[in-house]
């Protein structure tokens, strides 16, 4: 617990590149033995290149890996486990039809005997050590996934591991099932285990960590020791935390907080009429790990940006898919200018003018193998002036394409370039180009310059404001609260846990607001 | 423009090597056997595109072979793995087999004909609806379903031939004969019949329909990602139903113009298993309709041309199988060669 001992494993200076990316910048982290140290960042704040450099399955560029007091290579995952390091990721990497001991036995050599015997007292002593109860002759798929993920943690734990990494562990779990997480990571460190808590949940880091470290987009932005952290109350915790997570300056003043509203705000000055787009008591169907809608109301008036913030995975996926078409309702109803469209799909919706920008980009929004031409045209295929009875016309289509990114500055070497060569920011603006389009009236853009340079950013935006100045309604979706919500939007709404916890108009002073309604700590 | 033709002459490269290589190791092989490989390779080029006899047969067993293809593209561009092939061309077979001389008579030559390769299409396009609707519905994997629904049409086939269909007058098992006059017209008075023709047609069509038109198009979104099409509003559920069903009744229109121009009849326990042969094929062509074109006359060509050399080299006939498997096996050699050059050059 105390930081002056020597740390049982550190990174330092630690950087990762990747083709466009800088996914980690000069990072320094120590892991203490009997300390869970939380690893707090949104995703894509390069969380997962850090662990997967830990596991042995990347090798930093620059800076060294400390275990045990001089500085270590990390080959490969079998050399991450000998040195002591255990990783139990996201994703479950059990074999559901063997049984548990099976599975456990499955990392040794092959010309190893499986001995058996000895399995189960090793396995009898890690379950002890873990407080958890679990047969070990059971078929693995039986299981539910805490159990499965216990099984991960004892496998981590096998040969001897003095430092238990776990990946976004909640994230299929019931919240029994976290109860019982915490549980076990209370008994590791008392047993004189490192944790690392990889998570983007804030509620689990003051939950369960001893120390929080906040990444942001490659860079450590902050640290909270535990000595820090003893002598803060939780609110000042919680606003470290988030001024350190979502970048902005805290506002000092305590009482911003009746700022909130739901559903209706008083006219701004550009609202005439009736809103375009109103939503409202919008549910959807939960699946396994996603987080459903939950009565949903709000309003947004033509020319008017409405920014949606929230921790991800607070409903925001499904808000726009809902909206988009993608996604069906179980309750509740949209209307766009006074008409219904609660029913109709994508292509239907897209008619009326409605647009959506997904965050996921390379597998959802694009595909990469085809042109650049043809994806900006993916949402139109079949329409005319493009195809004519069903043919299509493709010298119009790449003359349109050459104006069209020529119009949006977008570095191709020609039209009839796959999308998927071009760099992330380039295939972003191609899609802002198709979903920004003349005939657009509601516009849901989820992370809209996610990944974009400066420059481009501060393009995007201003083309945003300029399709609002038009009249078209704006929702952005986004985690970016400093350099993006807060500087495009009329007025923020907050997703909490499927519900909008609150609408604020966008005023100095509104982070704390946003950020307290972030993490649940306000409702409206 | 020159980029173009340096990218397809690269392209053209990476066919010919591994052809050259699966022919240098194939005579090998044959050296090993102690039979004289060059002898062997002239007499497969002889017979199958140099003597006139030769050459027509080789052309008559395109017209299959390419309706197959065109079937498969389609599938393949929707991501579609319709692995039922031999059942859906076998049953087409069939019932263009039953159909065919119970309508002499009924209908002239020209509608007879028509009415027999409209029945076929419709009956590989049935036979392809349960492992269409069970992927767009259910997301059932298609290459078992497609395959044991295969394995189920073959079946069918045959006890059809040897049943219901059964000509008494034979001892052979088979369904009875359309006479010679009844069948698809031979083109001047040569052995090559008008299936052929209809093949290039479909197979250009097929070709043009993908690259040209809306339909194509969507198929192509559905195959390349799924999820992109969801998301650009693509009703994928009836795009693959469709999609299907157009593959199997060409294959379906295949086995009928195997039967309306060369055979007449089916016999029982007949499957000339064109259905798989056809895969490979269609992927070294890159699923483009008219390398699919060139190819298959290559592989028909060693097909008819191995079919003689085998008798008159005492060369088993199935080591064209052989041949192709060397062929199949180092063009993923130079393709994966090529892949790793192409990485290392973008890094």
């Amino acid at each position: 617990m105390n930081s002056e001992t020597t740390p049982l494993a550190a990174v330092r200076n630690i950087t990762k590149r990747f083709p466009g990316v800088l996914a980690n910048e000069r990072i320094s982290l120590e892991f203490h033995a009997a300390e869970i140290h939380v690893l707090l960042g949104e995703n894509g704040a390069g969380k997962s290149t850090l662990i997967s450099m830990l596991a042995g399955m990347q090798q930093p560029d620059e800076g060294e890996i400390w275990i045990g007091g001089g500085p270590v290579v990390i080959a490969s995952p079998r050399a991450s486990l000998a040195l002591g390091v255990g990783t139990v990721f996201q994703h479950e990497l059990l074999v559901p039809s063997l049984t548990v001991i099976e599975n456990l036995l499955l990392g040794g050599r092959w010309w190893q005997r499986m001995g058996q015997r000895a399995a189960l007292e090793r396995f009898r002593q890690l379950s002890g050590l873990l407080g958890v109860a679990i047969d070990p002759h059971a078929e693995v798929g039986r299981l539910s996934l805490g159990e499965r993920q216990q099984i991960e943690i004892i496998r981590a734990l096998w040969r001897g591991g003095k430092l238990l990494i776990l990946d976004e562990p909640t994230s299929m779990l019931t919240p029994h099932g976290v109860q019982d997480l915490g549980r076990v990571m209370q008994r590791l460190k008392e047993q004189g285990v490192a944790v690392l808590l990889v998570t983007h949940k804030l509620p689990e880091a003051f939950q369960f960590g001893n120390r929080i470290s906040v990444l942001r987009q490659g860079r450590l932005m902050g640290q909270l020791a535990p000595e820090r952290i003893a002598k803060m109350s939780a609110t000042q915790a919680q606003d470290a935390v988030i001024a350190m997570m979502f970048g902005g300056q805290v506002a000092p003043d305590a009482d911003t907080a009746p700022g909130v509203h739901l559903g209706q705000q008083k006219p701004l000055s550009h609202r005439e009429g009736p809103p375009r787009l109103s939503v409202r008591a919008l549910c959807t169907e939960a699946r396994a790990g996603e987080c459903a809608l939950r009565e949903v109301s709000f309003d947004v008036w033509a020319g008017e940006i409405l920014g949606v913030a929230g921790v991800d995975g607070n409903g925001q996926k499904h808000l726009a898919e809902v909206l988009a078409g993608q996604r069906s309702a179980v309750q509740g109803r949209i209307i766009l200018d006074g008409t219904e469209v609660t029913r109709d799909g994508v292509g239907a919706r897209r008619q009326r003018g409605f647009r959506y920008l997904t965050d996921d980009r390379l597998h959802e929004g694009s595909v990469g193998a085809l042109s650049v031409a043809i994806n900006l045209l993916l949402k139109e295929i079949g329409e005319p002036p493009y195809w004519r009875h069903g043919v299509a016309d493709w010298d119009l289509i790449h003359r349109e394409a050459r104006a069209t990114i020529l119009r949006n500055d977008i570095r191709a070497p020609s039209e009839r370039t796959p999308l998927g060569r071009l760099s992330g920011g380039n295939i972003q603006k191609v899609l802002l180009a198709r979903e920004l389009d003349r005939a657009a009236k509601v516009a849901i853009l989820s992370k809209p310059t996610h990944g974009l340079d400066l420059q481009n950013c501060a393009l995007a935006h201003a083309r945003m404001r300029a399709d609002a100045r038009r009249g078209v309604a704006i929702v952005v979706i986004s985690t970016d609260l400093d350099d993006e919500l807060l500087q495009l939007s009329d007025r923020i709404g907050v997703m909490f846990q499927g519900r909008l916890s609150g609408i604020v108009p966008n005023a100095s002073g509104v982070e704390r607001t946003v950020g307290r309604l972030m993490t649940g700590a306000a409702s409206a | 423009m020159t980029a173009g033709i340096r990218a397809s002459s690269a392209a053209t490269l990476r066919l010919m090597l591994p052809a050259a290589l699966a022919v240098t190791v194939g005579g090998l092989i044959l050296t090993a056997l102690g039979k004289d490989p060059l002898a062997y390779y002239g007499y497969v080029v002889k017979r199958g595109l140099l003597s006139w006899g030769g050459l027509q047969e080789t052309l008559n067993r395109m017209a299959p072979l390419l309706l197959i293809a065109a079937g498969l593209i389609v599938a393949f561009r929707a991501g579609l793995w319709n692995l039922g092939g031999d059942g859906q061309f076998l049953l087409a077979a069939v019932v263009t087999a039953a159909l065919g001389p119970a309508l002499i008579g009924v209908l002239p030559r020209a509608a007879l004909l028509i009415v027999c390769m409209v029945a076929a299409a419709l009956t590989g396009a049935l036979w392809s609806l349960i492992p269409a609707v069970l992927k767009a519905r259910y997301g059932v994997n298609e290459v078992v379903s497609s395959l044991m629904m295969s394995f189920l049409g073959t079946s069918c086939a045959n006890l059809l031939v040897k049943t219901v269909l059964r000509d008494a007058s034979t001892s052979v098992p088979r369904t009875p004969d359309l006479p010679v006059d009844e069948r698809l017209p031979q083109i001047f008075h040569t052995h090559i019949h008008a299936g052929v023709l209809i093949a290039l047609v479909v197979v250009v069509a097929v070709h043009l329909m993908i690259t040209r038109t809306a339909f194509g198009l969507k198929v192509q979104v559905v195959g390349a990602n799924p999820a992109a099409a969801l998301h650009a509003g693509l009703n994928v559920g009836r795009l693959t139903i469709a999609t299907f069903a157009l593959s199997a009744s060409l294959v379906g229109l295949a086995g009928s113009i195997e039967i309306l121009g060369v055979w007449g009849t089916v016999r029982a326990d007949w499957n000339p298993a064109f259905g798989l042969l056809v895969v490979p094929v269609v992927f070294l062509a890159r699923l483009n309709g008219y390398a699919v074109i060139a190819l298959t006359l290559c592989l028909s060509a060693l097909m008819i041309g191995a079919e003689s050399a085998a008798r008159r080299t005492d060369v088993q006939q199935h080591y064209v199988w052989v041949l192709l498997a060397l062929l199949l096996i180092f063009l993923a050699v130079v393709e994966h060669l090529h892949h790793l050059r192409h990485k290392r050059l973008a890094l």
